[in-house]
């Protein structure tokens, strides 16, 4: 082969660069999220529990909000039923914030460490902090 | 010219290829599927203009101060980049086009409470590209902000110029903001919404309550008091010329 001696430490240099994302982040510790659900109001609840399964939220809370103001503006309905059948009422500020009163330390904790930013809060009024 | 069997199959397929076409004839011909069907609500507002004259001009701005207070519409002092969901327009520029050289003076000079007419055939309904207006089932002509982009064709479509641009972020012109309703943002579009948010909590839209001169109700239940009102005196709508189909009445 001509050039060999070009060609092959070229090729090693290009497969290390394209596979650097792989393995930047072996060996390191998924990031730290450090955001705190506690608030007085969610300790005052007699059953520690969010609209739906914990899982749930975590994974699908912006799907929930989607449909939440789907239905409050175009289908003009402001009651949500749950899976396990508790009724609660449509709102951002009243019934999130009703129990998250601690906004800054929950959601924008872990959007910010996640690199998250919804723009609801440009409309949206924020809850009155409360912290622990 | 002669046509064989493999020409006329071909000239067929051609034809039936033009179905294709419908769902665009559809767009451009503006087919309203939404068309109330009958039987629902179709809310509406009567405006008793005698009324109004004895009480004077200040009860429309009363009216507009509660609709704009609690809806947190922002107070911009610049002409051209206010944001207003309700307000006084003379008859010479919210009647322009009936206006005649014999009318009572008085009658020209007065204010005329003017707001989005929330019509039954919505230019602005046809022209959003997004469907962030819509028209709901009982009537009123909805705004869903979460999907507005700001391109202001809706602006362009109204003849009654009830809709305002959020040319600035509107924060900093809302003096006392209502918690329970949110703001709207720069590069948004607003417009009344005829309480919507009232009405599913069972009030009467703001400028109403505050108003009685202001009557609102079903136009499509013949109990109802807007819809005796309308039935005993004569009323005129804002430029009924363009079939529009204002949901707006002033009885005169
Ligand atoms: C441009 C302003 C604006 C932005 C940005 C915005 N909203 Fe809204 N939102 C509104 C308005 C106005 C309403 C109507 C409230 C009503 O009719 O009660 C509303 C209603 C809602 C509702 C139902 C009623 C309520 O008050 O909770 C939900 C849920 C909601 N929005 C979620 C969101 C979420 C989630 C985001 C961010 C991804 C967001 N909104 C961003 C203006 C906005
Ligand atoms: C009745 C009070 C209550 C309401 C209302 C409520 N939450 Fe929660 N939420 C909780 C509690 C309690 C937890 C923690 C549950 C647990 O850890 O078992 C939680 C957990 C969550 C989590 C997961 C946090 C984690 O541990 O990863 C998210 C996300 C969340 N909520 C978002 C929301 C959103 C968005 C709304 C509005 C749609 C909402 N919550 C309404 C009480 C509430
Ligand atoms: C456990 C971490 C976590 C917590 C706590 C959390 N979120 Fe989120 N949220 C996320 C993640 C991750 C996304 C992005 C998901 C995606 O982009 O697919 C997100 C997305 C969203 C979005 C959609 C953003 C967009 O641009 O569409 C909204 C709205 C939202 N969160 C609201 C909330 C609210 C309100 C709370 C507090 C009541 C909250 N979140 C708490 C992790 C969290």
């Amino acid at each position: 082969m001509y050039d060999a001696g070009k060609i092959i430490p070229g090729l090693i240099i290009f497969l290390i660069l394209i596979t650097f994302p792989l393995w930047y982040s072996l060996g390191q510790s998924a990031p730290v999220l450090g955001y705190q659900v506690e608030t007085p109001e969610i300790e005052q609840l007699e059953e520690k529990e969010c609209v739906e399964s914990v899982s749930y939220m975590r994974a699908s809370h912006m799907r929930l909000l989607d449909d939440w103001r789907n239905e409050v503006v175009r289908n003009s309905r402001r009651t949500y039923i749950n899976n396990a059948g508790k009724t609660y009422e449509i709102s951002l500020e009243a019934t999130c914030f009703g129990c998250h009163t601690n906004k800054a330390d929950f959601c924008d904790t872990c959007h910010s460490s996640l690199n998250v930013e919804p723009d609801c809060w440009n409309c949206h009024s924020e809850p009155k902090e409360s912290q622990l | 010219m002669t046509v064989n069997r493999r020409k006329f199959i071909g000239a067929g397929l051609l034809t039936l290829s033009g179905l294709a076409l419908i769902p665009t004839v559809n767009v451009f011909a503006g087919i309203d599927k939404n068309k109330l069907s009958e039987g629902t609500v179709r809310w509406g507002i009567a405006m008793d203009m005698e009324a109004l004259a004895t009480k004077g001009p200040k009860v429309i701005e009363e009216a507009a101060a509660a609709c704009h207070r609690v809806h947190n519409v922002p107070k911009i002092e610049l002409q051209e980049e206010a944001v207003k969901w309700i307000w006084g327009e003379p008859y010479e520029k919210s009647f322009a086009d009936q206006k005649h050289p014999y009318l009572n003076e008085s009658f020209l000079n007065s204010l005329f409470p003017v707001l989005c007419n929330h019509c039954d055939n919505a230019p602005c309904v046809r022209v959003c590209p997004t469907g962030a207006t819509f028209k709901r089932e009982d009537g009123i002509v909805m705004m869903d902000y979460h999907r507005c982009i700001g391109c202001r064709y809706c602006m362009a479509a109204c003849p009654f110029g009830a809709r305002s641009f959020n040319f600035m972020d509107p924060r900093p012109y809302v003096k006392e903001p209502n918690p329970d309703y949110p703001l709207r943002q720069r590069g948004v579009v607003e417009k009344c919404n005829f309480c919507a948010e009232r009405l599913a909590a069972g009030k009467q839209p703001a400028c109403v309550e505050v108003n009685d001169a202001l009557v609102f109700g079903d136009l499509n239940d013949e109990k109802s008091h807007i819809w005796k009102m309308l039935n005993s005196r004569y009323s005129i709508r804002r430029r009924p010329g363009l079939g529009t189909g204002p949901n707006i009445y002033y009885l005169v």
